[in-house]
């Protein structure tokens, strides 16, 4: 059964130095509020995995918590650059960062393959692109049965999956819905687990498309109200897509982001 | 007469104009999004809008600054999981047209978004990377490319294949097994290119109102072949220019 716990009591237990972490989130109910707690229990040496690596993963390499990326997409949504990701791509600041570059496809299939309990998974992908060449974990397969040549990548199996959801009750059945991504696959990979959600109510009552994360499935449950800005968490809060915005000037330059984290993450504490 | 109007905003009427009634395309953000809204709200309002994030038949009132913007999933037809977006719909082939924007083409209509420089351990450029685009690019029944024309975007090789078009050229799609038939058309601030179907080499086959032959060469990093009848786009209908700055107005609201 899950725990519920505080987030720095959750951040505590569940990421440890060294770890491959995942924080997903598509867009909607991305992990904020868990993602400024790593940084303020300063993890170090995390190999982070996310198809879509936004602001939350740009902070955390920009403050030297990650060693390595493993990802599909790496931008600032309608914005632009990851100007953090950027800068220790193309110059190693603050450290160098390892990358291990998928496509969507591929990434939302090892998430699956490692939620299924398989070692890998097959796709009609990547075919004529450069990215095997650069990418190990991207391998051709034969079908046994029709001998047509495939795609093969690896699960994953995360030491920890953390994401954002709306609610949970006091068992910790955890509830979600709108837009999902790959949240339920990777909790699923995933060693251990770290839900935030918005609120704990005594009963959840059914939501169109919602999904159901079992207590029995993750390991802790956090309350984070609002832990999802600027992302949003649908029926609760709305995208700040004016802070996406600002965060182009705020991280272009290194002195900037370092005092606006200072400022904004590592002086506050953490909501609950 | 037609009212003043910007390279920009002729580029993306034109690539509204690729979309029909019953489509069903896969959207990327930024000017495929654009403009795939901009066929919605005109000539094809049951265009059936598919957005990687999982919003299946998504119709916006306003644009998505995003891929997840809630507004997405609150007018979609069905919200799915990733896995299920390019395991289900796409892989199988059940989408018609595969809306793309790109960092770098080239002449045979590769796409580039992953870096600038020839060493990807040490680019010039880190770019976002592939997201959906090399299945969308291999899966969807036919691609469309909108994207700016200039000499630094339109390459004559792409420092990286992010996306295959026609590869080294004719017969590459079949050899590597590419369901799709690839790229038919790039929409640009110039023109419109398709590949050739001889060669499948990116040529000119019609430019906008205002620009020429040349201009459209002197933007491209290859001596770009032009069709013998070389078509001049219609410029927006006024209808076509109002409904497109009403939307770009609510972008990301």
């Amino acid at each position: 059964m899950a725990e519920i716990v505080s987030l720095p009591e959750g951040i505590a237990a569940a990421v440890h130095d060294g770890d491959t972490l995942v924080m997903e989130g598509f867009t909607h109910l991305i992990p904020f509020a868990a993602g400024h707690e790593i940084i303020r229990q300063g993890r170090r040496d995390l190999t982070l995995v996310r198809m879509t690596p936004d602001l939350v993963y740009d902070q955390l390499i920009g403050m030297g918590c990650a060693s390595k990326l493993i990802f599909s997409w790496g931008g600032n949504p309608g914005v632009g650059s990851l100007h953090r990701f950027r800068d220790a791509v193309e110059n190693a600041w603050p450290l160098p960062l390892e990358l291990e570059e998928h496509s969507h496809a591929g990434m939302a299939n090892r998430y699956l393959a490692g939620a299924s309990g398989l070692p890998f998974a097959v796709l009609r992908g990547y075919v004529g692109t450069d990215l095997p060449a650069q990418t190990d974990t991207i391998r051709p397969i034969t079908c046994p049965f029709t001998g047509e040549v495939l795609t093969a990548v690896p699960a994953l199996s995360p030491d920890v999956t953390i994401i954002h959801a709306q609610r949970a009750d006091r068992k910790g059945n955890v509830q979600m819905w709108g837009i999902l991504g790959v949240q339920k696959e990777a909790v699923l990979a995933a060693k251990r687990s770290l839900i935030t959600v918005e609120e704990i109510v005594d009963s959840l009552d059914h939501k169109p498309q919602e999904v159901v994360l079992p207590s029995f499935a993750t390991t802790y449950v956090a309350v984070a109200p609002g832990g999802s800005h600027p992302s949003y968490a649908q029926g609760y809060s709305l995208r700040d897509n004016g802070f996406y915005t600002e965060w182009d000037a705020i991280s272009k330059d290194r002195d900037t982001f370092l005092r606006w984290m200072d400022e904004n993450v590592m002086r506050r504490a953490p909501a609950a | 007469m037609t009212a003043a109007y910007t390279a920009d905003e002729m580029m993306t009427v034109a690539a509204a104009r690729q979309l029909h009634n019953g489509t069903v395309c896969f959207v990327g953000i930024g000017l495929p999004s654009t403009a795939a809204n901009l066929a919605r709200f005109t000539r094809a309002p049951d265009v059936v809008l598919i957005y990687e994030s999982g919003t299946l038949g998504a119709k916006p009132d306003r644009l998505p600054l995003s891929i997840g913007d809630g507004i997405l999933a609150e007018t979609a037809d069905v919200v799915v999981s990733v896995p299920e977006v390019f395991n289900y719909w796409l892989q199988p082939g059940r989408i018609d047209v595969g809306f793309l924007s790109a960092a770098q083409i080239d002449r045979y209509a590769n796409i580039n978004t992953t870096v600038i420089g020839t060493d990807y351990r040490n680019p010039k450029v880190r770019l976002p990377g592939a997201g959906g685009a090399p299945e969308i690019a291999a899966s969807c029944r036919e691609v469309v490319v909108v994207l700016r024309q200039t000499p630094r975007t339109f390459v004559d090789r792409v420092d990286f294949i992010t996306s295959v078009g026609f590869g080294r050229g004719p017969g590459d799609r079949r050899r590597l097994g590419l369901s799709g038939s690839g790229p038919r058309v790039v929409i640009t601030d110039f023109g419109i290119l398709s590949p050739d179907p001889e060669t499948c080499e990116l040529t000119l086959v019609s430019v906008h109102p205002g620009s020429t032959a040349e201009d459209a060469r002197a933007a491209t990093g290859w001596p770009l072949g032009v069709s013998t009848d070389l078509a001049t786009t219609d410029p927006p209908t006024d209808e076509e220019l109002d409904v497109l700055r009403r939307l770009e107005a609510t972008k990301g609201a």
